[in-house]
């Protein structure tokens, strides 16, 4: 069984965390409807006052909210305490239009980091714990969540920030790192360095914390090999706070959402409506305990599957299957729609490591597909005929998962931008 | 008898193969041998350096991506034809060059050919018994 944080919470009966949300979601909307004219308008050009609002059964009736309110009411529009009262904000780190601010009060960032310890203590985190913290510190929530979290369970907390590889090795090395958080990408980047440094025997890693990227199966269980530890899913939007929304226990069978804080609903992307458990559809989130930004059915824009199927490691929250693409992400090319993870999972199991780059232009009308993939040992030889065999078997492979051509280009190793926070995995040059 | 081939993985960049020869001049490793083979967008170098395992380790530290294979440097006559007796004996015994460049010495009667072929014993058998000459590193004054 399972090691828990907060194990009431955490086990409480399904009936009992229900009767929670009801209550705490009434006391929200009427915060919100308080607080926000924004939201309120909007509730009010939907006919919905609080008094509808009785528990979670109704919360279907709440209009929704999305990454385009979010900047409509850029800077302050959504916030709904005083500034004073705030202490904090971030900011995601999307690469177009306006930047998207979060804002917390004090007691959001406590819950905040509640949320980041169950993870690590879901992970196997106790204070006697080296926590290495490799996330982005600044505006992005990767650093200051996981932080936050590693100082409630009482890890000795290394807030190492992104970057800087032969730093990041040598800490690892030399303070005896236990935990490594930071986005799948960078984890399978310092994998690689450990070993061709050869250092494989001087770290002793013995978990993972994983997120802020979407990462495959396969790319896990490469990097669980390289590092010889378990790795851990975790998942957050700093739209609701940042990472620690939901995690992942030892069954690694899909993140536990964090219902106390979070109802979550699964929706029709097309018609908004409200799909049953199992369905596969888009995730909305609303914040039931957040103060200064509680953002009220966010769609959230990654597709998933929601489970209620009891876990072996006794928690009872709701399950959230690994996000299968994010609407955002999505590329249509040629009219086909592509999600990056379905290339990451070829890569990997024709050979090559997880780290590549899309690049899509129009050219004459019609659009061009190519794939940059990095060259690795163990694909190379000194015979040119057996790596355009490998290439244009890799070249057929993601016609089969993808329905569609690309052109795949080897490049040099570490050619490919990365270990800064995201890595850059798509590159549109169509002007559409 | 063989010798230690390096291959290193290009990309089609310009400069990118300045960079390697620059990084093993810097570290006075002496190319021997050097013959590229390319596609649209890549390619690979092959190389006989007089230190090869010096080599390796700084390609590596680079970054670059390698393999190592064992290839003979077989001596041939300096003259007209001295190629195609070669050839003749290997297509006479069914043996396919995989592929070849040659070799720099100071050797002004003979020629020397780094060849990768499909059989090796049948390689080395078929030239033992015209007592044409595989060199060995240390004929070549490699380590």
């Amino acid at each position: 069984m399972g090691n828990y944080y907060q194990k009431e919470i955490e086990t409480m009966p399904q009936e009992q965390l229900r009767a929670l949300q009801d209550q705490r979601l009434v006391a929200q909307v009427k915060h919100v409807w308080d607080n926000v004219p924004y939201y309120r308008k909007k509730m009010e050009e939907k006919g919905v006052t609080p008094a509808d609002i009785q528990g979670v059964a109704d919360l279907y009736k709440l209009p929704f909210l999305s990454k385009d309110d979010l900047r409509e009411a850029y800077p302050y529009g959504l916030l709904a305490v005083p500034k004073k009262d705030c202490v904090r904000i971030h900011s995601t780190s999307g690469t177009t239009g306006k930047r998207v601010v979060a804002f917390y009060t004090q007691h959001d960032i406590d819950l905040w980091d509640d949320c980041c310890a169950r993870a690590i203590v879901a992970a196997g985190g106790t204070s006697e714990d080296v926590c290495h913290i490799a996330y982005g510190f600044g505006l992005f929530t990767g650093g200051a969540g996981l932080n936050g979290g590693s100082h409630k369970v009482g890890c000795l907390t290394l807030p190492m920030s992104s970057g800087n590889t032969d730093r990041q090795l040598q800490f690892m090395e030399d303070l005896g790192s236990t935990i490594l958080c930071c986005t799948p990408s960078y984890a399978a980047y310092l994998a690689e360095s450990i070993h061709e440094r050869g250092l494989q025997d001087r770290i002793h890693l013995k978990a993972g914390i994983f997120g802020a990227e979407a990462w495959s199966e396969d790319m896990r269980h490469d990097i669980e090999n390289k590092l010889g530890i378990k790795a851990y899913d975790i998942y957050g939007l700093t739209e609701t706070s940042g990472p620690g929304v939901a995690f992942e226990c030892a069954e690694q069978t899909g993140m536990h959402i964090n219902e106390d804080h979070f109802i979550a609903e699964i929706i029709d992307p097309d018609t908004g409506e409200v799909l049953p458990e199992g369905s596969k559809g888009e995730l909305v989130f609303t914040a039931i305990t957040k103060q200064a930004f509680p953002l009220l059915r966010y769609r959230t824009r990654d597709i998933c599957v929601l489970t209620r199927k009891p876990c072996s490691c006794g928690r009872t929250h709701v399950k959230m299957s690994k996000p299968m693409g994010r609407s955002d992400d999505m590329l249509i090319i040629r009219g086909i729609n592509v999600f990056p993870s379905q290339i990451e999972t070829v890569l990997l199991q024709q050979g090559y490591t997880a780290n590549y780059q899309i690049i899509v232009d129009r050219v004459n009308n019609s659009d061009t597909f190519e794939v940059l993939v990095e060259m690795n040992p163990e694909m190379f030889s000194d015979s040119l005929a057996k790596i355009t065999a490998a290439e244009k078997e890799l070249v057929s492979a993601l016609k089969a998962m993808l329905g569609i051509a690309a052109k795949v280009k080897l490049v040099t190793p570490k050619s490919i931008t990365r270990s800064e926070g995201k890595a850059v995995r798509v590159i549109d040059k169509r002007k559409i | 008898m063989n010798i230690h081939q390096i291959s290193v993985f290009l990309e089609n960049r310009t400069g990118q193969l300045a960079e390697i020869t620059a990084l093993l001049a810097k570290e006075h490793v002496d190319i021997r041998a050097l013959s590229i083979a390319e596609t649209a967008d890549y390619g690979l170098a092959r190389m006989i350096v007089d230190d090869s395992y010096k080599a390796s380790s700084i390609l590596l530290q680079h970054g670059d991506i390698l393999s190592m294979t064992p290839v003979y440097a077989v001596q041939v006559p300096d003259r007209p034809g001295g190629l195609t007796e070669l050839l003749q004996i290997l297509a006479e015994v069914h043996v396919d060059v995989e592929y070849m460049y040659s070799l720099f010495t100071h050797d002004t009667d003979n020629a020397y050919m780094v060849m990768r072929v499909s059989d090796e014993a049948k390689f080395l058998g078929a030239l033992g018994d015209r007592q044409i000459k595989v060199m060995t590193k240390d004929e070549l004054g490699l380590k």
